[in-house]
């Protein structure tokens, strides 16, 4: 963890009305570590997750930790797409990462935060063709991958849209190796 | 739902091309203290669109006096920076429900958190 940000409060995080929501494990932290230089402008921002229950625990953690979170409960940016168009400053996705078979992709429950069907990709490859449309002149891109995910080819990928991407941090957790990604306009 | 976010919400039911503004209907609206951060406010006006956020205002009963029209020197003009502060940030809409002024659909506002989801014969 970071020396100047504290852990977050979250001990709310996978009981009682939020049994259903991932808790924050190493791949969450990790990326928080990514995120310490863009902390500030985070302080006000808009999150999105296709479990209601896991939109609730977020604005239950923003409020014990005196930031501010805005959810909204829509499917990737679905419903923010238009009008973001060219704005985000700050976009960062911790997809559901991990191999599994493809049949497991797509619900709206605890599963939809883990279960990435084939190469661990298919919720990802959905996001990435948005990324660049997205992104203000000065955006930068944050995203969580595993080494089964090749993110070699996913920074190949991005590159074909005119973002610069490197593997900005990366830390082995148990059987994964995890890294993450971070992109840059222009 | 505070109408920062509102006025980034675009209603996406299949076939619809002007699923904005969302028209708010709320049974219960807060108003929150929030810290007056005027280079977050002039960073964002240009991301917002004013009408709809005038619209939504008034929707809430709660447009005060935020001009119609946007002013053109609000960098330096404090007055108007807190009161745009004020819409978009210290009111917050708890429970209602957003409507697609084109579709009619209507999506559920629960404990201040929109849920835009659709069904599969939506998408």
């Amino acid at each position: 963890m970071s020396a100047s940000y504290p852990t977050p409060v979250y001990s709310h995080v996978g009981r009682g009305d939020f049994r259903d929501v991932y808790e924050p494990a190493e791949d969450t932290f990790l990326l928080m570590d990514a995120l310490e230089k863009d902390a500030e402008r985070l302080r006000q921002s808009c999150c999105t997750d296709v479990n209601p229950a896991a939109a609730q625990c977020t604005a239950k953690t923003s409020s014990s930790n005196k930031v501010s979170l805005q959810p909204v409960i829509t499917s990737l940016v679905d419903s923010l797409l238009s009008r973001l168009s060219g704005k985000v400053d700050v976009l960062v996705f911790n997809p559901p990462y991990v191999v599994t078979p493809s049949e497991e992709v797509g619900s709206r429950g605890i599963e939809a935060a883990w279960a990435g069907g084939s190469r661990g990709r298919e919720v990802t490859d959905r996001f990435l063709p948005v990324v660049a449309q997205l992104l203000s002149t000065k955006g930068s891109f944050y995203l969580i991958t595993i080494a089964e995910n090749d993110p070699e080819e996913i920074i190949t990928s991005l590159c074909q849209q005119g973002l610069q991407g490197e593997s900005f941090l990366t830390r082995r957790a148990g059987n994964e190796r995890l890294s993450v990604l971070r992109f840059l306009k222009g | 739902m505070k109408l920062l976010t509102h006025n980034m919400l675009t209603s996406h039911v299949k076939g619809v091309t002007q699923g904005y503004p969302l028209l708010i209907k709320a049974t219960e609206v807060k108003v929150n203290e929030v810290e007056f951060n005027p280079e977050f406010v002039v960073k964002m006006i240009p991301k917002l669109e004013w009408s709809a956020l005038v619209q939504a205002a008034e929707e809430l009963g709660q447009k005060q006096d935020l001009p119609e029209q946007l002013v053109a020197d609000y960098g330096t003009d404090e007055a108007f920076l807190k009161k745009v502060h004020r819409i978009l940030l210290e009111v917050e809409v708890m429970e209602g429900s957003l409507k697609c002024p084109e579709s009619g659909r209507e999506f559920p506002i629960t404990r201040g958190i929109p849920n835009m989801l659709l069904n599969e014969d939506e998408v």
